[in-house]
């Protein structure tokens, strides 16, 4: 973990909802995909936990969904804007159990880890599937970008808008075959791929929480190997550990 | 150069900044970010007789200028903490420790200190009042001076250590429960605990926290806190450790002059890792601002 201080380069509309903020800044102690970041704003006590999608040395770029007062108020922020974050929370995702053919899925606003993550299984070789759900075609993003890696892109909306009707667990049939697969989106999403998935994998959690670092004992869940803390010992667990 | 040394019941802290239990763990996650022997001393995280998962989630709403938290008294239980988190402790942190012991009758209270009372690394037992008593209804502790002086007793019973009561702000005549406690034979006071509060979702029209109310903490209940302190200060002879809503080094002076000895600091912990790092670097400068070169001379300072 760190506490450094960013500077704002872009922060535009992907959808009316869902905007991508591209930062400058150090980004040393983020370690793997799937990890988040922990952004304090002007006039709310507590930080705002966001996923990282992407970054290199000097940039981290984020998606966000405007869902609430803090995510609104960061959607008003211009290039040039400072920002207080802390870096390189969360386990993130293990890419070592992979296997050669992993099945990326993500849902909505699950979707931004998995591009990171997608990148980090090209660079070792291996050729990942790409899965994402949506409600509407209006509310599809990204899916250009993960095309743009070469990668079999799957989009499913609720309302058959774009792609396949209905979610992402329609499809899960047709894309046999996956070694492993690596999932962040809703609950009840993440809850139905444990049940028709065929393989391991790994899931990303989100839970309110008030420190991000594991200080505060306020995202904690039960696993199958014991008390977790979402914020430290996840977001990310095992297929395997999750008591439903 | 100025004096930030403090003393509690005998034990010297190089400052009077001290983490508050529960939003400092046991110290590892902070440890990670600096050397957390510039502290004081740290109070580790609420620790019960049982383990303890608390409450479920979600255990955390935001509120302006705070949060509302209902975490429950998760922890390992005391027979975990004494044979694996305290022996880790041990090895980042090397002063004494604050050991902050709850309970839900008055005889795991006593259990839990006469079990902390062997260990060397703790040099004050603060006991958390503000849990609910099982045998009465599971009316608070904290809320009663009879009850509160009830726990006093059968801790002072079992330990030689300086036990502190760590009181409730959720009650009408928070002094006369200190001077209870203080009668009862209680070494010194620590306050205060958590505000009972809510927030609805309006989305969902329901609690945002999962059992519905929750403590409240944050800078918000700085100007509380400090009214409780001064009127215990008014009440009691005993050192009073100071607490709630303090973020800067502005704040310990000021909980140092409605009469605290030592000052705890907890939510802003949360939101700056580094927090009490910065209240201990620039508490000599902020003395110097104002005019005090030992921090002994302005405890209590405020009242006539």
């Amino acid at each position: 973990m760190k506490q450094s201080i960013f500077t704002i380069k872009q922060n535009q509309h992907l959808t009316d909802t869902v905007l991508k903020m591209v930062l400058a800044g150090d980004t040393s102690a983020i370690t793997a995909p799937g990890q988040f970041v922990n952004i304090k704003l002007d006039g709310f006590f507590l930080r705002r936990p966001i996923s990282v999608c992407d970054y290199d040395q000097k940039t981290l770029t984020i998606l966000y969904k405007t869902v609430g007062k803090g995510t609104q108020y960061m959607s008003t922020l211009s290039a040039g804007t400072t920002l207080d974050i802390l870096t390189g929370l969360g386990n993130g995702y293990d890419t070592a159990k992979s296997g050669r053919h992993p099945l990326l899925i993500g849902g909505g606003v699950g979707v931004p880890p998995m591009y990171r993550l997608a990148k980090d299984l090209l660079a070792e070789g291996k050729k990942p599937t790409i899965l994402l759900g949506f409600n509407t075609a209006a509310e599809v993003f990204f899916a250009e970008e993960f095309r743009e890696l070469n990668l079999p892109v799957t989009i499913t909306t609720a309302d058959g808008t774009m792609g396949t009707k209905g979610f992402v667990t329609d499809v899960l049939p047709k894309l046999n075959g996956y070694t492993y697969f690596y999932a962040c989106g809703p609950e009840p999403m993440l809850q139905a791929l444990c049940c028709c998935t065929t393989s391991s994998g790994q899931l990303s959690f989100e839970e309110r929480m008030g420190c991000g670092f594991g200080a505060c004992m306020g995202c904690s869940c039960k696993t199958k190997y014991g008390n977790k803390r979402i914020c430290k010992d996840g977001p990310v667990l095992e297929k395997e550990e999750i008591k439903w | 150069m100025v004096n930030t040394k403090v003393t509690l019941s005998g034990i010297t802290l190089d400052n009077p900044v001290i983490p508050a239990s529960g939003t400092f763990g046991y110290g590892y996650e902070f440890a990670e970010l600096y050397d957390i022997n510039l502290l004081g001393s740290f109070s580790f995280k609420g620790t019960t007789k049982d383990p303890r998962f608390g409450n479920p989630t979600p255990r955390i709403a935001e509120c302006t200028a705070g949060l509302i938290n209902s975490v429950g008294l998760q922890n390992p239980g005391i027979d975990k903490v004494i044979s694996e988190e305290l022996p880790k402790l041990r090895r980042c942190f090397h002063k004494p420790v604050i050991a902050n012991i709850s309970g839900f009758s008055v005889e795991e209270y006593a259990y839990c200190c006469a079990r902390i009372d062997k260990e060397d690394q703790v040099g004050i037992i603060e006991v958390n009042v503000s849990c609910p008593n099982v045998h009465h209804g599971g009316m608070t502790f904290g809320t009663s001076p009879e009850a509160a002086a009830e726990v006093t007793k059968a801790v002072k019973a079992v330990t030689t250590k300086p036990v502190y009561i760590k009181l409730s702000p959720n009650v009408t005549d928070i002094a006369a429960v200190a001077k209870a406690c203080e009668d009862a034979g209680a070494d010194g006071i620590s306050l205060i605990n958590t505000m009972m509060g809510m927030r609805i979702d309006l989305k969902t029209k329901r609690p945002v926290i999962a059992n519905k109310m929750g403590g409240f903490s944050g800078k918000a209940i700085f100007p509380i806190a400090v009214r409780m302190v001064y009127q215990v200060a008014e009440a009691v002879r005993i050192p009073i450790i100071g607490m709630g809503g303090v973020s800067c080094a502005e704040d310990v002076l000021e909980m140092m002059l409605a009469g605290a000895t030592a000052v705890q600091v907890g939510a802003a912990n949360l939101v700056d890792p580094f927090a009490c790092k910065t209240i201990v670097e620039t508490l000599p400068h902020i003395m110097q601002q104002y005019g005090i070169t030992d921090l002994n001379e302005i405890i209590g300072g405020a009242h006539s």
